[in-house]
């Protein structure tokens, strides 16, 4: 098996389905000759040619309304959103028309496309580039949102989206892409979309996270095991849509306690989601209320107080303590 | 400006005059015919509530029927909220598109052949969806065309652009057909668009573009049959911007044109309705008589009330019908929204 960061886990997912199917298609800006502006696709071109994998004009309306289009003629497309700021231009094409196409034809047609996108902040991108607006994607019936927080995460759900036969929303952490390599193995496998997983146990509080943040509650909970012996039992999710809120309660059971940890800005997002769902189906296990940890509701400070904006172990660490005390 | 019949039905661009065989051009006569007479028929259901969303069509009957005439079953046809007429000449049975309009689920279930999109309620989005399906006969090789329609105020979108762009760019097979009725709703062009045409938009795209007069039916159905040839043969998208005219409001849903557009116009437009030209010059090569007119109502009439008895007739649809149109496997949490609604 081969050590793979997580963006060497993504290309490995994508050349595993092109050879797999000679309907999925991969395109986007930059995607073809460059590979990527992250290298994501680096080589596919190449090697599937430039009829399967190719560059688009630069107009992500364009890049999604394509992919609709092809998916109408039975293709299966892979369609890069050079990064999730960029969603607003797309929007329309993907919850107003994928999104929508199973309902309005009655199964005739589907859309089964995958939108990949790199996003999260602490990379010092400009504007626009860093955004956690995942929780626009979750209010669009009709489409899934997957977010992996590591290399064997990433490649098996991508496959499991592109097998997928309706969209899929891709989020690939731009942190996380090369922050570490695990073993990942070449030949494909596939992860179930939405299905949580259990990565750290514990036995005195639940913590939900996604994305980066998973790495910044290990990084909080084993200090804290450290320092105090209170033990964070942490749930990675995955999927943030739909939530596997069956994993949330079944730990909560144990527990009795919970935080929700996000980068996204507070309000109406995956955390909000959360916690409703808890309190659906869990709050007689409970003996605090939910918290959240997550940035301000501002828009995303590009650059020069990203790191304050964004949940930092210290500050993960006082929710965690907080939530105890609750 | 492309035209073969002059307002009064005589040709005036004999080399333009498309060969079209006289059952072919009968037919042609029996579709607009029928089209108007249905159109009227809809406006009355949508008032009496029978029909959900309407958007009448009359006026530019020579646009829809000339140009989906240019093409081939196998073509497949993007069409907006309007050109629900043009999506079924092309197959879409019409009772289903009575149940689309009140938004039940089997509405939109095209039959197995039948080639057509329902139609588009978000300006422009089927310009960008028509480059994806016009791409996608590129890359299979197949020899289809994807055909797709927008009104004059849909060519303000930045869709419109970027789909004759990416059509441009992959000289994918598409015709874009511009229905310019000269109203968004109220807008007239001159303030959508400081453009003196909107076919010289397809400039911008670099691909080729034709103005034709839309309310003669041969002029649009000439135009469109070269762009479809010149799409089949590999040479990419055209642009082609119709010059037509809604007798009607917007829609059935409170338009009052008396706001918007001076009498004068009005009238001045009637002048060219594409049915009283296209009659006069069937008539004069005896290809048409009042009685093939009336046979063509009557035969209008009984298959809207008979597509309006088949609509009738289907269950109404329900919510855990909708739910279940929203996934191939539904989520658990859906799952128990659906349970919610199931006595």
């Amino acid at each position: 098996m081969a050590q793979m960061t997580m963006i060497q886990a993504v290309t490995s997912a994508l050349d595993n389905e092109l050879a797999r199917d000679s309907n999925v298609l991969l395109f986007g800006e930059d995607v073809g000759q460059s590979g990527g502006v992250f290298r994501a696709t680096d080589g596919l071109q190449k090697k599937y040619g430039d009829q399967r994998v190719f560059d688009t004009p630069l107009a992500e309306s364009g890049i999604a309304g394509l992919a609709t289009g092809l998916a109408l003629q039975g293709f299966r497309p892979i369609a890069e959103i050079q990064f999730f700021g960029f969603v607003f231009e797309a929007m329309d094409e993907i919850a107003g028309q994928a999104a929508r196409m199973r309902f309005r034809s009655g199964g005739r047609y589907t859309s089964p496309i995958v939108y990949r996108a790199p996003f999260g902040g602490g990379v010092k991108t400009p504007e626009m580039h860093a955004d956690s607006l995942e929780g626009l994607l979750m209010q669009t019936p009709g489409l899934k949102v997957v977010i992996p927080s590591n290399p064997y995460d990433a490649k098996g759900l991508l496959i499991s989206a592109i097998r997928d036969n309706d969209p899929v929303f891709f989020l690939e952490h731009m942190k996380l892409y090369r922050s570490m390599r695990v073993e990942v193995p070449e030949e494909a496998y596939t992860l179930p979309l939405g299905k949580a997983a259990v990565v750290r146990p514990g036995k005195d509080l639940t913590v939900i996270a996604y994305g980066a943040m998973v790495h910044t509650a290990l990084k909080a909970a084993d200090q804290w095991s450290k320092q105090k012996g209170v033990e964070a039992e942490i749930i990675d999710l995955r999927t943030i849509s739909p939530i596997d809120i069956e994993t949330i309660v079944e730990s909560i059971k144990k527990t009795h306690r919970a935080v929700v940890l996000q980068e996204a800005q507070r309000t109406a997002g995956a955390g909000a989601e959360i916690v409703a769902q808890i309190n659906e189906h869990a709050i007689y296990h409970l003996e605090g209320p939910v918290k959240r940890i997550t940035a301000p509701d501002t828009i995303y400070p590009f650059a020069q107080i990203e790191e304050e904006w964004l949940p930092s172990t210290e500050r993960v660490l006082t929710g965690f303590e907080a939530a105890l005390a609750l | 400006m492309l035209q073969i019949l002059d307002v009064d039905g005589h040709v005036v661009n004999e080399e333009q005059l498309p060969k079209l065989s006289h059952e072919e051009l009968r037919a042609m006569m029996r579709k607009m015919v029928f089209t108007r007479i249905w159109d009227q028929r809809a406006i009355k259901l949508t008032r009496q509530g029978r029909l959900g969303f309407y958007a009448p069509v009359a006026g530019q009957e020579a646009s829809m029927i000339g140009s989906e005439a240019a093409t081939l079953k196998e073509d497949f046809l993007l069409p907006s909220y309007r050109d629900v007429p043009q999506a079924v000449w092309h197959g879409w049975p019409m009772y289903q598109a009575f149940l689309y309009s009140r938004g039940h689920v089997h509405g939109g279930q095209m039959p197995e052949g039948v080639n057509v999109l329902m139609p588009q309620i978000i300006i422009g989005a089927q310009i960008v969806q028509a480059a994806g399906v016009a791409l996608a006969f590129k890359l299979r090789r197949e020899n289809r065309v994807a055909i797709t329609y927008i009104g004059d105020g849909g060519t303000s979108q930045g869709d419109f652009y970027e789909g004759i762009n990416f059509a441009g760019a992959y000289q994918a097979p598409a015709v874009f057909i511009i229905q310019n009725n000269q109203f968004a709703i109220s807008v007239p062009v001159h303030l959508q668009t400081a453009a003196e045409t909107l076919a010289q938009k397809a400039a911008a795209a670099g691909i080729p573009s034709e103005r034709v007069d839309g309310m003669d039916v041969l002029a649009v159905y000439s135009a469109t049959k070269r762009a479809v040839e010149r799409a089949r043969a590999g040479e990419g998208p055209t642009l082609i911007e119709s010059m037509t005219f809604r007798f009607g409001p917007h829609t059935m849903s409170g338009d009052d044109p008396t706001r918007y557009r001076s009498k004068e116009l009005e009238e001045a437009w009637q002048k060219r309705d594409p049915l009283v030209r296209f009659r006069s010059y069937l008539e004069g090569q005896n290809l048409w008589s009042q009685a093939d007119e009336e046979a063509v109502i009557e035969e209008a009439k009984t298959a809207v009330n008979e597509a309006l008895a088949k609509a009738d007739a289907q269950p109404k649809m329900t919510v855990p019908e909708l739910i279940d149109a929203m996934f191939e496997q539904l989520p658990d949490d859906l799952r128990a929204q659906r349970a919610e609604f199931v006595k």
